[in-house]
């Protein structure tokens, strides 16, 4: 007996020693877990984190570098009007249920989006669209209401992928889509795992298998990676452990730009915000750097407005609101309140959040403007603030690519209701001229900063701890997803 | 036993002398933030280092100790003055309806466990130091009630009440004139311990985000806030943590101490 077991483990070593091949799965933890699978209806970004790419593609699809490049369909043509995009989808494509894809699933996932009763997060990606039209299996014609210069790139987010009929209905619970990963489990509370597709259309992934873990605990992610128990963590909640993780060779740490434009929303409806003079006073009032430093240990850019730095278009707009306390004090005597006022603060879990909120009400102190700090959950800071719009200040990351158009809607959480700017950003969609529409944008963009609507505080940057040996994450995060069709192990 | 009381005395002396100082002169402001300086390792500027806000944790503690010791006086406080009465009243009744409902309610109190009460009472009415203050009172409350009862029920028997009772004076004015006189010995031990649980209660509240909210100094806090610093900055956790340990420590030699020269049951043992 004793010998056979040496011998089996002698055999095992042997083997071992002979099959040093490259790791094939892998194992990745975000901050939050998904509270259904469904990208089409869902708003929750953890469900693009884990899904986009991953397992649903689009019409178009976003690169690690934020550019539209052709997904689901393979080429288009625009007609000279500007109206009718002509879609030609790549054959052969099939869903993970042997189903095949083709211009009837486009149709139907286009129009279940733009549908009167959609719950699509985003079902302003879909507004232009007037008709789709199914030409043949391989071609697919969408005709828009007017211009939209933007509605490729509306075609790549996550909330616009294509979904199959024959798979709708348990789509919350079992994804089903074209990509080069198939959704295989879902263990509610623990992990998310997903195989490889081997019938996957385009080029096949190193990784074999995949399973994402959720930790929003600082400390536990800390332990996670120190541990080695996860691979990756895409968002890592603590900024100030990462110099450790820099300074140890088994972890490569990647700082990625986001599209996390985080702002101090101010509740431009509650007195006494709706007077401008306060809301300039609050953007003089605030530190910006200080922020940064105290709460993100030095990982994020300073913004003027509500716009990526890293973007073409972005303006420059800090000089609109520089850390000026005596202009701040004074502009608050001008309005009024010359022996400050007191407000409601209220604070999510990220850190950004929480010890920002405590810097910037030091900061607002300093001015005069005391703030009673209640820190709250999501789900209780989604219902109170973001539907009841009971609030007076908060802090909140808007991670969705280009979305500045949200201060078109009266009825957005920060009730910002300026018709110029509604109507400017009517102009906006209907432009397909790039220079046009850089210039629009430029000009939104100096709206929303001169109408100091928010504090603009600074873009989230997104950093991703990995062991070493792992190539092909993306850095930055033009869209939330963890892309792990070009992801591999070396060695 | 009497370095303990002497060791029990000083440390509790010197936090509470800190918390009163605080109240006319901390070494620095810590309600201004000073972020380039953050996390700094003790040094003559700052004798305990900065926090990662760049506060003084000198200064950051003598508030701290504010905010636990009214706590925990405020929660002992409530526990005393509902606890004592219902026990005085409970052994003035002894074994009659009222009693009995009175010890089983404190049964029923006693029997959950206390800092998940506390968490749901501030959970459901926000997170404050008021609503902490509450939550730790209402569980000093069935302590204090049994104790009394417990040590009044043995005086009832004794012939200076006896004589009282003679004399037709009502039991009310029996248990506030001569018994709360007996018992007060043991009513102050039992403070002692009770106060130093309120400041661990406190400090475990303040730590899962339900006590006292910032910008208000709070040991428990500067735990929590530390918690991922631990590793580059190990003296903003190691102070709080070392601070609560040293104030409890010296509460409970402190009511030992007390014990030894306040329990006449002990007292009787010696000699």
């Amino acid at each position: 007996m004793y010998m056979i077991t040496r011998l089996t483990a002698t055999a095992g070593l042997a083997l071992l020693g002979t099959t040093a091949l490259a790791q094939t799965d892998i194992t990745v933890a975000i901050q939050l877990e998904p509270p259904n699978l469904d990208p089409t209806s869902g708003a929750a970004q953890a469900i693009d984190s884990v899904l986009y790419s991953n397992v649903f593609e689009g019409l178009t699809r976003f690169m690690a570098d934020g550019s539209v490049v052709p997904g689901l369909a393979q080429s288009w043509e625009i007609s000279g009007d500007g109206l009718t995009y002509t879609f030609t989808l790549r054959p052969g494509v099939t869903f993970h249920d042997g189903t095949v894809m083709d211009a009837a699933d486009v149709k139907f996932s286009l129009d279940r989006a733009r549908a009167e009763d959609s719950t699509n997060a985003q079902k302003g990606l879909f507004a232009d669209i007037a008709e789709v039209t199914v030409i043949d299996p391989q071609t697919v014609k969408v005709r828009l209401a007017q211009q939209n210069g933007a509605f490729l790139f509306n075609m790549a987010w996550g909330d616009a992928v294509i979904v199959a009929p024959e798979s709708i209905e348990t789509i919350a619970t079992n994804p089903i889509g074209t990509g080069a990963f198939a959704f295989a489990d879902w263990v509610q509370g623990d992990r998310l795992e997903l195989t490889r597709n081997d019938a996957y259309w385009g080029t096949p992934p190193a990784l074999e298998a995949a399973t994402f873990r959720f930790i929003a605990d600082p400390t536990a992610a800390f332990a996670a990676v120190m541990a080695e128990d996860v691979d990756v963590f895409v968002g890592y909640p603590a900024p100030e452990n990462l110099p450790q993780f820099e300074a140890d060779p088994r972890f490569q740490v990647l700082v990625g730009n986001t599209e996390g434009e985080t702002i101090l929303s101010t509740n431009n409806k509650m007195p006494p915000f709706d007077n401008p003079l306060v809301r300039e006073a609050l953007a003089h009032a605030i530190d910006r750097q200080a922020i940064i430093d105290g709460a993100m240990f030095g990982y994020g850019t300073p913004i003027g407005t509500h716009f990526a730095p890293h973007n073409p278009d972005y303006v420059d707009l800090l000089d609109t609101s520089p850390h000026d306390p005596d202009r701040a004090r004074a502009l608050l005597a001008e309005a009024g309140f010359a022996e400050g006022f007191t407000t409601t603060l209220k604070l999510p879990p990220p850190s950004y959040a929480r010890r920002g909120g405590e810097i910037i009400a030091a900061q607002l102190r300093e001015v005069g403007i005391q703030t009673e700090i209640t820190n709250v959950e999501w789900a209780q800071w989604i219902e109170e603030v973001f539907t009841n719009k009971d609030f007076g200040l908060t802090i909140v990351s808007h991670t969705e690519p280009m979305d500045i158009g949200i201060y078109a809607n009266p009825d957005y959480y920060f009730q910002y209701d300026n018709p110029d700017f509604q109507a400017l950003m009517d102009r906006l969609n209907a432009t397909t001229d790039p220079a046009a529409r850089s210039d629009l944008m430029a000009q939104a963009q100096t709206i929303i900063a001169q109408d100091y609507v928010n504090g603009f505080l600074f873009q989230l940057a997104v950093p991703t701890v990995a062991n070493a040996k792992i190539n092909g994450l993306w850095t930055d995060q033009p869209t939330a997803a963890v892309d792990l069709t070009g992801v591999s192990w070396s060695e | 036993m009497k370095l303990g009381f002497s060791i029990g005395a000083a440390l509790s002396l010197t936090f509470v002398t800190l918390a009163a100082l605080s109240f006319v002169w901390t070494p620095s402001d810590i309600e201004t933030l000073d972020i380039a300086n953050k996390l700094q390792t003790p040094s003559a500027d700052h004798l305990l280092g900065t926090d990662h806000f760049g506060r003084d944790i000198l200064s950051m503690i003598m508030m701290g100790a504010r905010t636990s010791i009214a706590v925990a006086v405020v929660a002992v406080g409530i526990g005393m003055a509902v606890g004592i009465p219902l026990g005085l009243w409970a052994a003035a009744r002894s074994g009659s309806l009222l009693d009995e409902v009175i010890m089983r309610g404190n049964d029923l109190v006693f029997a959950f466990p206390s800092l998940v009460i506390a968490i749901l009472i501030t959970a459901v009415f926000g997170p404050s130091a008021v609503n902490a203050i509450i939550a730790i009172g209402i569980f000093n409350i069935p302590v204090f009630a049994r104790l009394a009862r417990g040590a009044a029920l043995p005086l009832w028997e004794r012939d200076f009440i006896l004589a009282a009772r003679v004399c037709g004076k009502s039991s009310a004015r029996i248990s506030a004139e001569h018994i709360l006189p007996n018992i007060m010995n043991l009513m102050i031990v039992q403070g002692t311990i009770q106060f130093s649980l309120g400041i661990l209660a406190e400090a475990a509240l303040s730590y899962i985000g339900l006590g006292a909210q910032p910008p208000t100094a709070s040991w428990g806090r500067m735990l929590a806030d530390a918690q991922t610093l631990t590793a580059i900055a190990p003296h903003t956790a190691l102070i709080p943590g070392g601070t609560i340990v040293l104030m409890v420590l010296g509460l409970n030699l402190l009511g030992d101490g007390l014990r030894d020269r306040l329990d006449p049951r002990i007292r009787v043992d010696r000699t």
